[in-house]
């Protein structure tokens, strides 16, 4: 049975004023999409996804609540522990991509967009976020193809929302598919946009957690796990789905508004 | 062909594999697949009169020896788990009603409310290891263990199954209360108080520091609660702790059991635990030279 590794943080990369990199070497595998379950010894255990694979892992965290506000003041050495890698990865095919990241999503995505580009597929990127400071890992997805940018508030590349910025790339160019993960209601936006254009759509999920393992039913979307089926969905798992983009559980396993 | 159908105080069942409570049925959804999948019936999440988020994370360690929890009982609440066992019943499931209170008044309530929701019967979750101030650990008391139980018969009209745990000297005992008290049946056990520390970080591995232990570790002990209960009483009893084969479900029918909860095992073998289990038992059964479950029920005690 995969167990915790306690890991010492090796470097921390601020990216953004909110968002941070946090790095270590772990006995894990990882593939594009996938997550860990991050213990924060003291405060709580989080999912995060890997966005950085290879021999030295990285995650990146927004500066969200109590939890991730304590991370942000560890500093090398200090150690977390994580379990994992858990749920499915980024389904890799075709010979083009339009990835759609909002915010702190692209943490999730990073990874497949630089997957895709070296099995030499045509990688399409538009990356959202509320202002230019924001903006995560644009010299990632530069480096891996095409790169666009959209700001709530215009200060860089084009004002207003980023599936309004995916409409023009699609209305531009095919690709063979699109993925996404960002706010939920941008990622419904996203994955109706494909979906209008017949393309293949995968986007990642987030849903509050607690195993992480497929057991416990906090992570419920419908009839189907988060942490077990997901967090990646295909658009026509999506378009069936009751809950996306319009239900949550709380912690209490309650139903509530995205 | 061995007949796999069993009965638990009228309850009737496909096979004797149940869903045990706190795996996968906080949500009719996740219920009804798990019933779509082999489960001869679905235990809730023990749910309470009002909504509660359970502990902070770490709430899960997997171990060698099995999982360690503390999830604290998050829960809807009552009220609000009323659509989802409706809609693990429109999916067909044979569903029992989990409640937990922090009194004998509260358990009766919250039973009263669940058996208005058409589950098949209630279970009384008296045997938490890990959840503070709620009658949870009233399995410790004899007295309490009737005087629940016998409230809570008082105000449903469907069978009643008291959760028992395996932290006592004697819990055979306690089962003879739960008897007196009017249940239906027994369902045994409940985890073991256990704990994990982690030493590179030199504190316990989960928030709540303690926990409960299931899996394979706890079988044994299990097995032998069932054994020294079905000595005691008449009610049948409904084996739980570490079952994931056919052959490990048998050595609780064996022990007097008449039904298996399943939990953990979902971990090492998947939702298709059910369906295998019930398929290894029919085997065996066969070989054994039984008809079906029934006549093997109790047999180690010749
Ligand atoms: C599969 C997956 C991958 C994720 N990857 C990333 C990532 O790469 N980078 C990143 O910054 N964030 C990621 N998140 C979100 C991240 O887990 C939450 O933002 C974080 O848990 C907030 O914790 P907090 O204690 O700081 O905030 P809190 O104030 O405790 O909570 C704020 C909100 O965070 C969410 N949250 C809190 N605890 C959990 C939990 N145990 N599970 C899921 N959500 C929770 C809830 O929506 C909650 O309302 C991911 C979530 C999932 C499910
Ligand atoms: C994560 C988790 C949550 C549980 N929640 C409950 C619960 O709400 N009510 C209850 O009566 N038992 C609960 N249990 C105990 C199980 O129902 C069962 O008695 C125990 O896990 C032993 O069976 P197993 O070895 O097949 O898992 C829980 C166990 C685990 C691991
Ligand atoms: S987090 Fe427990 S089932 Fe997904």
């Amino acid at each position: 049975m995969p167990r915790i590794q306690v890991v010492p943080l090796l470097e921390i990369v601020r990216e953004t004023p909110t968002t941070t990199t946090y790095r270590f070497r772990g006995d894990l595998g990882g593939k594009p999409g996938q997550f860990l379950m991050v213990w924060i010894p003291r405060y709580d255990e989080l999912p995060m996804a890997l966005s950085h694979l290879g021999a030295v892992k990285g995650i990146t965290v927004r500066d969200y609540g109590d939890a991730t506000h304590a991370l942000a003041a560890f500093t090398a050495g200090d150690r977390i522990g994580v379990r994992g890698p858990y749920g499915n990865a980024f389904q890799l095919e075709g010979p083009s991509v339009l990835a759609v990241g909002g915010g702190s999503g692209m943490a999730s995505m990073i990874a497949a967009i630089e997957a895709f580009a070296q099995q030499g597929a045509r990688v399409v990127t538009a990356v959202g976020a509320r202002t230019a400071a924001e903006l995560l890992f644009v010299e990632r997805a530069n480096a891996a193809g095409e790169m666009h940018i959209a700001t709530d508030d215009g200060s860089r590349g084009s004002a207003g929302f980023v599936p309004t910025l995916a409409e023009k790339l699609l209305a531009r160019e095919s690709f063979a598919q699109v993925i996404t993960c960002g706010p939920e209601r941008m990622m419904a936006a996203v994955v109706d946009l494909a979906r209008q254009k017949g393309l293949p759509v995968q986007a990642s999920l987030e849903r509050y957690m607690k195993c992480g393992i497929g057991i416990c039913d906090a992570c419920a979307l419908d009839d189907k796990l988060v942490c077990w089926d997901g967090p990646i969905f295909t658009g026509d798992q999506l378009a069936k789905s009751e809950e996306f983009g319009r239900y949550r559980r709380d912690k209490s396993g309650r139903r509530v508004p995205v | 062909m061995v007949d796999l159908r069993t009965e638990i105080a009228g309850v009737a069942l496909r096979n004797p594999t149940m869903l045990a409570s706190g795996f996968l049925d906080e949500t009719g959804g996740s219920m009804a697949r798990v019933y779509q999948a082999g489960a001869g019936a679905v235990v809730t999440k023990s749910v309470g009169p009002q909504p509660r988020e359970g502990y902070p994370n770490p709430t899960i360690v997997e171990l060698d020896a099995g999982l360690l929890n503390a999830v604290g009982l998050p829960n809807p609440g009552v009220i609000e788990y009323e659509h989802e066992v409706k809609r693990a019943q429109a999916a067909g499931a044979v569903v029992i009603g989990s409640v937990y209170g922090k009194d004998a008044d509260e358990y009766a309530a919250v039973a009263a409310k669940m058996s208005t929701y058409g589950v098949q019967a209630i279970e009384l979750n008296l045997s938490c290891p890990h959840a503070k101030g709620l009658g949870t650990e009233i399995a410790q008391d004899e007295a309490a263990v009737r005087d629940f139980t016998r409230e809570v018969k008082d105000v449903v009209d469907i069978p009643v199954f008291p959760k028992l745990s395996p932290n006592v000297q004697d819990i055979a005992k306690f089962a003879v209360a739960a008897e007196e008290g009017g249940a239906d049946g027994i369902v045994a056990i409940n985890t073991m108080k256990a704990m994990a520390i982690t030493p590179e970080l030199k504190m316990p591995s989960l928030a709540n520091r303690f926990g409960g232990l299931s899996g394979p570790a706890i079988r044994p002990i299990g097995v032998r609660a069932v054994y020294d209960i079905c000595e005691k009483v008449q009610i049948p009893v409904i084996g739980v702790g570490g079952v994931g084969s056919g052959r490990d479900a048998l050595e609780y029918i064996m022990a007097g059991a008449s039904a298996v909860q399943v939990g953990t095992a979902i971990l090492s073998r998947g939702l298709g635990v059910f369906n295998e289990i019930a398929r290894e038992m029919a085997s065996l059964l066969e070989e054994a030279g039984f008809q079906s479950v029934p006549e093997a029920i109790g047999v180690a005690h010749a």
